[in-house]
């Protein structure tokens, strides 16, 4: 790089704003290909799924609050958590990540949008319009019923004949394009767009859990879209794949839904994680203890959770033997999450910690994930599970995981990134509060369904009977739960209030070591004016003041200056150490995207109602926008 | 300040771990009276221990690795990072994770084995009941198996319709009736008593209404059981019980339910013929009390929604005469 030179604080260029800014108003709305209006819009959607999932929970938890109860009929109660399992996994969880992923990956490699901008927005469209599908079936009254794993025969024509399951079908299918299709940008952003300098060996953590959550993403969605496709082949279509009666197989469709289930926890899991590494480092004011470890960890888990899926099937009757592998396999798992435990471990011991919100909730993260994490390995026993399994002993394990695990972690990269989103600061004192509401909340609410499940209290019932000594402890769960709710409430409030006053957020408000520090709160929409040169893993702890690239003459380095970004550019470098290759063309906002997404959602509509003249103009206008697009990529 | 608070968020995590412990004495999977159950107890009790010494020692670290930079003492410290990662994250857990590994291996092979006198039993998960069958015996019942004490049980656990999941927590782990194939669950009931059991796999819109009793008894008074089980019930011996007959195979009953001896053959719901002897109505949707039993027949989408036993509508005297042949099938 021998263009590059350390500059003074670049002078703001007002008409670089001009060259990036969007189309205003509703056209404008429609058409962004920002990545960070994308990921903050992603990340504000999910939360309202994730309120409107967590409002089912409660109105549930009324149900269970004591026995035999009658706030809900048997058939909304079957309703509910369906469509709030379905919603957290689907809907909430996975989204949301990639929607911080949207927003954070491009700025901590240092490149000025991803790979892909179209894709990304199409990636979202499609996630939106999915989610508004599931729900319309609430106005028809076909809320989806058979629970979200939806098993057959349950889930067959002979036993769930109205469209609900049809909205479950369809909906997890087409969601399923939105997270391939952002799981292909992030891997191509992540190998081709790095930052000059920034080796694998630099990259920060969280950067590489998205890189495992995106190839986990590409090996595993696949068989619950064909699990969900070949469900509605035989529903829609009278196929029998899952139908014993004619042949089919019904454990088939068990190994399929579990073959992405259970990596699907380790894809919500992986990037949480990488979350928790970059932000316990931050406020232990000290470099995160053994990266190559954690990194490889990650990786490691990758590969494995997809060896453990069986262990959700260890009642089905299969053989011992075989049983016994996914035993294994299911106990190995626990080793790199203990290392990655003991690097944060080791991490806080050799630093200084500073109880701001964000790590109180990363603290909280580790205290309830320590749990799950060992009632995991309980299940992963094989007769232990023979007891443990369907009853609330593994509603507990799941919400300590998905809840504890992976939603701890999203609030505390919430309090940890939202300053540098929106430009202002998150209330301390509120975010405290909403902490301890949430953690004391959430343990009242899940630590005695452990319990519950000794006591034989099985899953998804929708009443019990007084006898069975199960009262006290719902009530307990039942209160537990409200108070996670109200912590949860305190953060949405504690959002809305930094919006409207929050104090203005400086550029580096925790004193952060990664690039998107570098840039001001809220970023540019260029994101750099120049790119950064990386020479260190910590390139704002390391290299200050932090060198930018100037333009070359050349293809492979005339981006890297403040000349790319004045002709909508960003460059490619490529290899280990991501060295200049050529430069890459950021296409103009578009509509396209949105087209090609409504038109596929118009199709599924039309499969739903086995309308064909509504399937056919829904995949024509989908082909029309995307032939369009595919036209107007020769343009860049 | 914040210190205290971390303090008490532990003592709070540790109590909870030590109440679960202090629960669980009396709770039902634990309360073992079956071969399996037993082992399976024990199994828990072990990691259980090694739970809770990982989970005390590691939040331990935790909360000390969080505040101990705050008592103003410098980042030195005698354990490396590379010490925390292997030892901790690495030896111990393989360590561990090997005792499990072993007692998985050695618990599962001397559970569900194989036995040459073992008494069988066929049980298909319906919607929602369990039909209960003795082959070889000529006994058809629903909700209920007799075992004896002290021999091994075979369970074969089918389905013609959708999955269920037959648990009786006290006794042994779960085993799914699956459409298509045959499932077995083995275990010898150690004490004698009454056992509850539930349908563990969500199978629709009354799941929460599949329970069983499973009533362990010594052999001899098994064998009295199994004899009077066998036995079609007594023709009807006053004149309202009479009627109650010709009603219930006049009207829809017989369509549905068997009542061996007599006319009524349906297959859709239970077998009818020791009715009375059965503790619960609609598989513990209601106490088999003759009240209950009146308002079963006339509302019983009110007691049990969705289930596939319609509402009657019928005369006082009529309801009152099918009560009462209910009540004389033992």
């Amino acid at each position: 790089m021998a263009t590059t030179e350390v500059r003074p604080a670049a002078e703001e260029p007002e008409h670089l704003e001009e060259i990036w800014e969007d189309d205003p108003g509703v056209p404008g709305f429609f058409s962004t290909i920002d990545h960070k209006r994308i990921g903050k819009r992603y990340i504000y959607t999910c939360f309202v799924f994730f309120a409107v999932g967590g409002i089912m929970a409660l109105v549930m938890r009324l149900q269970l609050a004591g026995s035999e109860h009658t706030v809900l009929s048997p058939s909304a109660y079957n309703e509910l958590f369906t469509v709030h399992g379905t919603t957290m996994i689907f809907l909430f969880n996975t989204p949301v990540l990639a929607g911080f992923g949207n927003y954070l990956l491009p700025m901590m490699i240092g490149t000025r949008d991803m790979a892909f901008p179209r894709l990304n927005a199409f990636s979202y469209w499609i996630f939106v319009l999915a989610g508004i599908f599931f729900y319309s079936s609430f106005l028809v009254d076909s809320a989806p019923d058979g629970g979200w794993f939806a098993y057959t025969p349950l889930t067959d024509k002979a036993y769930s004949a109205g469209l609900n399951l049809d909205f479950w079908g369809l909906g997890v299918a087409f969601v399923g394009i939105s997270t391939t299709v952002g799981a292909v940008n992030f891997i191509v952003t992540t190998f081709k767009m790095r930052a000059p300098g920034m080796s694998l060996n630099r990259l920060p953590i969280y950067v590489w859990s998205m890189l495992v959550f995106s190839f986990m993403v590409i090996f595993a969605v696949p068989a619950v879209t064909l699990a969900a496709g070949l469900l509605e082949l035989d529903r829609l279509f009278g196929t029998a794949f899952f139908v014993p009666k004619a042949g089919g197989s019904t454990l088939l469709y068990q190994h399929l839904f579990w073959f992405w289930g259970h990596p699907e926890v380790y894809i919500l899991f992986v990037p949480a994680a990488g979350m928790i590494s970059m932000i316990i480092p931050v406020f232990s004011r000290r470099p995160l203890a053994g990266y190559l470890w954690v990194a490889a960890s990650l990786v490691a888990i990758g590969f494995i959770s997809f060896g453990v899926w069986v262990h959700h099937m260890f009642a089905t009757g299969m053989p011992a033997l075989a049983l016994s592998f996914f035993a294994a396999v299911s106990l190995i798992i626990a080793i790199p999450s203990g290392v990655q435990f003991f690097a944060w471990i080791a991490t806080m011991w050799h630093g200084t910690v500073r109880f701001t919100t964000p790590m109180l909730f990363a603290l909280g993260f580790l205290l309830v994930f320590l749990l799950g994490g060992i009632t995991g390995v309980m299940v992963a026993v094989l007769p232990f599970d023979w007891q443990a399994t369907d009853s609330y002993f593994i509603v507990a394990h799941l919400h300590y995981v998905l809840n504890g695990a992976v939603v701890f972690p999203i609030f505390a990269a919430l309090y940890f990134w939202l300053p540098k989103i929106t430009g202002r600061m998150l209330n301390e004192r509120l975010g405290h509060t909403s902490f301890w509401t949430m953690f004391i909340g959430f343990n009242l609410a899940f630590f005695p369904m452990h319990i519950l499940g000794f006591l034989g209290m099985p899953r998804r019932i929708y009443t019990y009977s007084s006898g069975l000594g199960w009262d006290a402890l719902n009530l307990v769960v039942t209160l537990g739960s409200f108070a996670f709710g109200l912590g949860v409430l305190l953060t949405i409030i504690n959002m809305a209030v930094s919006h409207f006053r929050g104090a203005r957020a400086p550029d580096n408000p925790w004193e952060a070591d990664t690039l998107e520090w570098a840039t001001s709160s809220p970023p540019p929409d260029y994101n750099f004016e120049a790119v950064p040169v990386v020479a260190s893993r910590h390139p704002l702890w390391d290299q200050q003041p932090l060198p930018v690239a100037d333009s070359g003459p050349d293809d492979a380095t005339r981006a890297f200056g403040p000349a790319g970004a004045h002709e909508h550019t960003t460059p490619i470098t490529g290899g280990l150490r991501a060295a200049p290759e050529t430069t890459m063309r950021i296409p103009e906002p578009t509509i396209l995207p949105f087209v090609f997404a409504a038109g596929l959602a118009v199709f599924v509509v039309g499969l739903l109602a086995q309308a064909l003249v509504v399937g056919v103009a829904g995949l024509a206008l989908g082909m029309v926008g995307l032939a369009w697009w595919v036209w107007r990529i020769g343009e860049h | 300040m914040s210190r205290l608070r971390h303090a008490a968020a532990f003592a709070w995590v540790l109590a909870s771990v030590l109440a679960l412990a202090a629960c669980s004495g009396s709770t039902e999977a634990l309360d073992s009276h079956g071969s399996e159950s037993r082992h399976i107890a024990g199994l828990w009790w072990l990691m259980f221990g090694l739970a809770a010494a990982v989970y005390v020692v590691v939040a331990g670290f935790i909360v000390l690795a969080a505040v101990r930079g705050r008592r103003g003492k410098p980042a030195g410290s005698r354990i490396s990072p590379s010490m925390f990662i292997i030892v901790g994250g690495l030896v111990v857990p393989t360590l561990i994770l090997l005792v499990l590994a072993v007692v998985t291996v050695t618990t599962t092979n001397a559970l569900r084995k194989p036995s040459d006198d073992a008494l069988r039993i066929e049980v298909t998960g319906e919607r929602w009941w369990w039909d209960v069958r003795y082959p070889g015996r000529q006994i058809v019942t629903a909700n209920e198996l007799h075992v004896p004490v002290g021999q091994p049980i075979e369970i074969g656990l089918v389905s013609d319709n959708v999955i269920h999941s037959f648990w009786v927590p006290e006794l042994a782990g779960k085993v799914d009736t699956i459409p298509g194939q045959r499932n077995v669950l083995r275990f010898t009931a150690e004490k004698p008593g009454t056992y509850l059991g539930v349908c563990a796999e969500f199978c629709g819109i009354q799941h929460a209404h599949m329970g069983f009793r499973v009533i362990a008894q010594s052999p001899g008074a098994f064998e009295r059981w199994a004899t009077a089980a066998a036995t079609p019930p007594l023709q009807p011996d006053s004149e309202q019980t009479a009627q109650g007959q010709v009603l219930f195979q006049r009207l829809p009953c017989a369509g549905c339910h068997t009542v061996r001896g007599t006319e009524a053959r349906g297959k859709v719901g239970p077998d009818l013929t020791d009715f009375t002897t059965r503790a619960t109505i609609g598989a513990g949707a209601a106490e088999n009390t003759p009240k209950n039993l009146a308002r079963w027949i006339r509302e019983a989408q009110s007691i049990k929604p969705g289930s596939l036993m319609p509402d009657l509508t019928l005369s006082d005297d009529d309801v009152a005469a099918l009560v009462s042949y209910l009540q004389s099938l033992n």
